[in-house]
């Protein structure tokens, strides 16, 4: 927490006129009621009018300078708040583009965006908050004790009873209403939960006639979220009555004790009616004082949220002095590598050796969990290698720069995903400034011209957010294309075909043939059909590689392959 | 999972600019839904006026007793006597009791607003949540559940903390106000005409802050929702925008929209900031102005202190309530438009009614599907079967295939009926299904989707779910014939595993085996299978086709698959394309007929035929 707080010192002379205003502030809002108890001691009792309306053009004056400090006060809080949010979002942005997978899955997307949003806003509106209290109330407790002292020593001493009441009760309840708010939000998630559950799930609720099942089980969460809510605001509702009630016994304890006093001629009348205004803004300084930490223990987690992000460690990072090119094309090796996650038992990749050259494709296959996304995860650099080396034109990918690298790279991910604005933006976004030829042509062999033209407005059709208002079938091939106006050296297809159906399916690798050319292709598969005429195919089993070799090869020689190859096709299919 | 963020501050400000289309329509329908509260409410009331004016009294006696202090001073000085304590003491006792009334009011009438408003909640969230049920399928197939989500997360939630704050502080301020103002009068009704002056330049000066701060609150909540858009679309792409080198891109437009964000931001919050001191120094005008001429009046006998006292004291009290129910008024407009989303979803057209006479027909038949001259549009203009025929024999599998969009997910919904058919009509063992009711329809069809949908909830439970009054030994027996029965033994907590939101500690063969289990257990005459193990991997399908193997026997089966390989056993295949059935037969014969599915078969195995 402090860590981001210290985010606010380049602030530093903001926060330092906001100091100064603030204090001038509060002393001109301290200074009125002087001057009104100056009136009634003075002004009246000596019937000196001049006397009263000087004092009153003094008030007058005091009260135009609070005024204007506050103005300039608000003016220094936001900006240094506002610019302390924006400062901090930034940092939080470039530190997560900058995460490599591993560590960027470790946190997971949801809560990423949640901290870059969320939390962030909730430290912000805290620091604005602190700012208006947390330097204005000490000032005013300080300037009103020292004033209340001045009008009245023996009077000015009933803080020292109320004061540390009136904390009591906030502290008392907040305790009890603290652990009730936590609870409220567990309930209110377990709604939502059920409710985006219930959603999910309709066609299976309406097939199985569970609605009144279902409508149970949200009830019952609804009526616990009502009961905890319920329980929460009575206990806060204490809260008002209770300080009011104080406040008002401190009142008529003042006026009791100023009348003996008055009464033993130690006191004037004035005297007492400005101390009660003082010991009054003193506690409803001490209640804003309190109200802070009720409400920092929020701004806390959040602060150590973001802070988690912005210590994560970049276990990726470009070399100083890359590597020299070394002429090689295209040529991706593995030797021998391994990979294992931080604190797993067992590694999800094992000795993997392999070449893929120019002009052929390499295609991997096995179960889900055996690692093939992971392998090709690694030639981009999504991941680091914990043992071997995996090589791209004869460097190790760790002594490039990721951009180098990169760059050779046509990378084609499991999940199609598009960016919001324009089709041609997005093809584009394999290629900056790709001729429209190029992007049709692009789209063209990805099977993705058709959909583009039957759109009225083509290439610049929009997209929306996440690519939302496409198909599955049709962001796989955008992506595809994508991948293709790069011509890079490197084609990665990470299961990209899945959610295309038979023919297109058939028609794209046929165009892509032709496409690639010389380029290295790289095929993570389900599907054998896909992969059969590869020119190596890479069995991956529990992480290990269990066999290596063309269709036919390994329908001899590898069992795994056999069983995949069965599972998917009869006999006569296999054979022809 | 984004829960909603009111904190403390609320960190929205006015900034929520959405008008409401029928204010008085929708206030008096969110009205009748506190009906049950009415006498709770009129109790509410009552206690705030008896709170709101013993509170507003106070500083009325308190200037009594400095009045009386005052008298007792003079006494003093002319040396005629002293202060009269007995007064003193009665004065601030009848106070400390007014106080004490009023707090205890006070506390009484949270207590009820409490209960009244988080029920009448209660009671919204819950009728959302039944509106659900009886809303017709295709409703939700436009994308709107996220919409659904957030009326009843985020929209009820609005008039929730309105309802919880609205009610007391509306009540509170109206009656503070009048109490206050007709104490002004009664000290003095020349000072209130002086205070009241100063009344519409509070209004001007905050009005016209307002006026100007809309905008711009308007344009931080513009700027942050597009910020905000932007991370969640870049977090969601991070490996996309890696592996094509944007960082920097990326970055650049980040700042650019931040610093927008910022510009805004600050200048939004600093006029905010803004109002209430603007107001308090109009306030503090009137407080001099009072003060002065108060004293000189008290010079010339014309007034005494304490009144003095307790009219500066109601200056203060008075702004508090005007600043207070023009941020209610804001508020207010942003929960009207929440509310009427709400009112807008349980205005949606809904299912036709089932026929109440309808008997519960026989749970058990043969489960022979026949249908007769059927047509099906989603819309009117949009006809997708045109005049369908078809027979199923019980115990029959039938296979349908086709490409996307050619309407095969769309005839397996009309025999659930979650659709209603446009013309024609659909026999279950001889019975029109539009005639029986729904419930009883879908009792003899299980279903097993490519979407292996599980709630949280244990393993047991959600096997349960299939049929909610089979015992633990029938749960593991259908466990046991979906071939899950290993797998779940061999968890640490069996079949009492918590199944989490993504149910992440199964894999995805493991749910479908799960949604398999359920299905045996529902023992239906009639067995639906979508696309049922297509996000499987090959090796896993194998385990899923020997579970699906055994639920199939006996049952008339409707297959719905991409993958031809998995269907080619099917009885009979029914090939779809634009709504139409245009071929139908076993494997072997479509494939001699070398039509349309002999073609896509040939192009799904062309990688073998070219290999071989």
């Amino acid at each position: 927490m402090l860590k981001i707080l210290g985010k606010l010192r380049r602030y530093w002379l903001l926060l330092l006129l906001l100091a100064a205003t603030t204090l001038a502030g509060v002393y001109a809002d301290l200074y009125l009621p002087t001057l009104m108890a100056k009136i009634i001691n003075q002004g009246v009792s000596t019937r000196d009018y001049g006397f009263i309306f000087r004092t009153g053009g003094e008030m007058v004056f005091f009260a135009f300078v609070g005024i204007l400090c506050v103005i300039a006060g608000s003016a220094l809080g936001s900006r240094v708040s506002m610019g302390f949010g924006r400062d901090l979002r930034g940092a939080m942005f470039r530190k997560t583009a900058g995460l490599s997978l591993t560590e960027f899955d470790s946190f997971g997307t949801a809560t990423l965006i949640t901290r870059t949003t969320n939390d962030i806003s909730q430290l912000q509106m805290f620091v604005m908050m602190a700012f208006r209290i947390l330097i204005r109330a000490p000032l005013m407790i300080v300037g009103g004790i020292t004033m209340a002292l001045s009008s009245s020593a023996e009077l000015s001493r009933v803080v020292l009873l109320s004061v540390p009441t009136l904390i009591a009760i906030v502290a008392v309840i907040s305790c009890l209403a603290l652990p009730l708010s936590t609870t409220i939000q567990k309930s209110v998630d377990r709604v939502n939960l059920i409710l985006r559950e219930k959603l999910t799930g309709l066609r299976v609720e309406r097939a199985f006639g569970t609605e009144e099942y279902e409508e149970e089980r949200f009830d019952k969460a609804n009526r616990d979220l009502t009961a905890v809510s319920i329980k929460m605001h009575r206990t806060m509702g204490v809260m008002m009555p209770g300080i009011t009630l104080l406040m008002s016994c401190t009142q008529i304890f003042l006026v009791w004790s100023g009348a003996v006093q008055i009464d033993a001629g130690e006191l004037l009348v004035g005297d007492m009616m400005a101390v009660i205004q003082y010991v009054m803004q003193i506690m409803m300084s001490f209640m804003m004082f309190s109200m802070i930490f009720v409400m920092m223990p929020r701004a806390i987690a959040s602060g150590r949220r973001i802070q988690a992000v912005l210590d994560a460690p970049e276990a990726i990072t470009d070399p100083q002095v890359p590597a020299r090119e070394t002429g090689l094309r295209g040529t991706v090796e593995f030797r021998d590598v391994s990979l294992t996650y931080q604190g797993a038992e067992k590694p999800v990749l094992e000795g993997i050796s392999f070449t893929a050259r120019p002009g052929e494709t390499t295609a991997i296959i096995g179960s889900t969990g055996s690692g093939k996304s992971t392998l090709v995860n690694l030639i981009p650099r999504l991941f680091d290698a914990t043992g071997g080396q995996v090589l791209v034109d004869g460097v190790d990918v760790r002594e490039m720069t990721q951009q180098q690298l990169r760059d050779k790279i046509g990378f084609v991910p499991q999940k199609a995903l598009l960016f919001r604005g324009t089709i041609r933006e997005n093809i584009a976004y394999g290629k900056a400034g790709a001729t429209d030829e190029e992007l049709l042509e692009a789209a063209k062999t990805a099977q993705a011209l058709d959909f583009i033209q039957s759109k009225p407005g083509g290439l610049d059709s929009p997209v929306a957010q996440l690519g939302q208002n496409f198909s599955g079938g049709q962001k796989q091939r955008l992506s595809i294309a994508r991948a293709l106006v790069r011509k890079p050296e490197v084609y990665i297809f990470d299961d990209s075909f899945s959610a295309l159906d038979a023919r297109t399916d058939a028609a794209l690798r046929a165009a892509l043939k032709e496409t690639v050319g010389e380029a290295t292709v790289l095929i993570v598969a389900q599907k054998v059909s896909t992969i059969m005429d590869a020119d190596r195919i890479l069995v991956l089993d529990g992480g290990g590689c269990v066999g290596m070799g063309t269709h036919r090869e390994l329908l001899e020689s590898c069992p795994v392959y056999q069983e995949i190859v069965y599972s998917q096709m009869s006999a006569e299919e296999v054979a022809g | 999972m984004r829960g909603p963020m009111h904190g403390p501050g609320g960190g929205r400000g006015p900034g929520n600019f959405e008008r409401p289309k029928n204010l008085k329509g929708t206030l008096r329908r969110l009205l009748a839904f506190m009906k049950p509260f009415h006498l709770g409410l009129a109790t509410v009331v009552i206690l705030a006026i008896f709170s709101t004016v013993f509170d507003a009294v106070g500083p009325l006696i308190l200037g009594f007793a400095t009045n009386e202090i005052q008298l007792g001073f003079d006494r003093m000085v002319a040396g005629t006597g002293g202060i009269d304590f007995g007064a003193v003491a009665r004065i601030l006792a009848f106070m400390g009791g007014m106080y004490a009334v009023s707090a205890l009011f006070g506390y009484l009438k949270q207590y009820l607003v409490s209960g009244v408003s988080q029920k009448t909640i209660y009671t919204l969230r819950k009728t959302v949540d039944q509106k659900i049920k009886r809303l017709p399928l295709g409703y939700f197939d436009s994308g709107s559940i996220g919409d659904v989500l957030s009326r009843v997360t985020n929209d009820v939630d609005t008039v929730a903390s309105t309802l919880q704050q609205g009610i007391n502080q509306v009540v509170d301020a109206v009656f503070t106000l009048v109490t206050v103002l007709v104490l002004m009068l009664y000290i003095s009704p020349a000072l209130t005409f002086i205070a009241l002056l100063t009344l519409p330049l509070t209004l001007l000066a905050s009005m016209n802050v307002v006026k100007f701060s809309q905008k711009l609150f308007k344009g931080q909540a513009d700027t942050l929702g597009a910020l905000n858009g932007y991370i969640e679309e870049m977090y969601t792409g991070h490996n996309v925008v890696k592996v094509f080198s944007k960082e920097a891109d990326t970055i650049d437009a980040f700042d650019d929209l931040n610093e927008e964000l910022y510009r805004y931001s600050w200048k939004a919050n600093f006029l905010s900031g803004v109002i209430m001191p603007v107001s308090s120094f109009i306030g503090n005008l009137g407080y001099v102005i009072v003060t002065v001429l108060g004293a000189v009046w008290v010079i010339q006998g014309k007034f005494l202190i304490g009144s003095i006292q307790s009219f500066m004291q109601y200056i203060r009290h008075f702004s508090n309530p005007i600043v207070q129910l023009s941020n209610l008024a804001n508020m207010l407009q942003s929960t009207i438009a929440a509310a009427e989303r709400v009112f807008a979803f349980l205005d949606e057209a809904e299912e036709s009614p089932d026929p109440v006479t309808g008997e519960e027909p026989a749970r058990d038949g043969p489960g022979q599907v026949e249908f007769q001259n059927v047509s099906f549009g989603y819309s009117p203009d949009r006809v997708l079967i045109r005049d369908l025929s078809l027979s199923i024999r019980p115990g029959e599998t039938v296979a349908i295939v086709g490409p996307t969009g050619a309407g095969k997910t769309t005839l397996v919904n009309l025999v659930l009926r979650f659709y209603e058919v446009s013309g024609g009509r659909i026999l279950l063992d001889g019975e029109d299904i539009a005639g029986m009711s729904r419930k009883a329809l879908r009792a003899r069809i299980g279903m097993v989707l490519q979407d292996t949908w599980l709630f949280s909830g244990t393993i047991r439970e959600n096997i349960r779910y299939g049929r909610l009054d089979a015992t633990d030994a029938e749960v593991e027996e259908a466990a046991r014939a979906a071939r899950a029965d290993k797998f779940i033994r061999a968890l640490p907590q069996g079949y009492d595993t918590w199944l989490g939101e993504d149910a992440a500690n199964i894999s995805q063969g493991q749910r479908q085996l799960l949604t398999i289990a359920r299905a045996i257990l529902s023992d239906p005459d009639i067995l639906i299978l979508d696309e049922a193990t297509s996000s499987v991997d090959t090796r896993t399908e194998v385990l899923i086709q020997k579970a699906m193997n055994t639920l199939m026997k006996g049952r008339t089966s409707f297959v719905i698959a991409h993958r031809l390989s998995t269907i080619r056993d099917a009885g009979k295949i029914l090939v779809m394309r634009d709504g139409d059935i245009i071929e139908t037969g076993s494997h072997q014969e479509l494939m001699a007929r070398g039509g349309f599915y002999a073609q896509l078969y040939q192009s799904q195995f062309q990688g073998e035929a070219e290999a071989s």
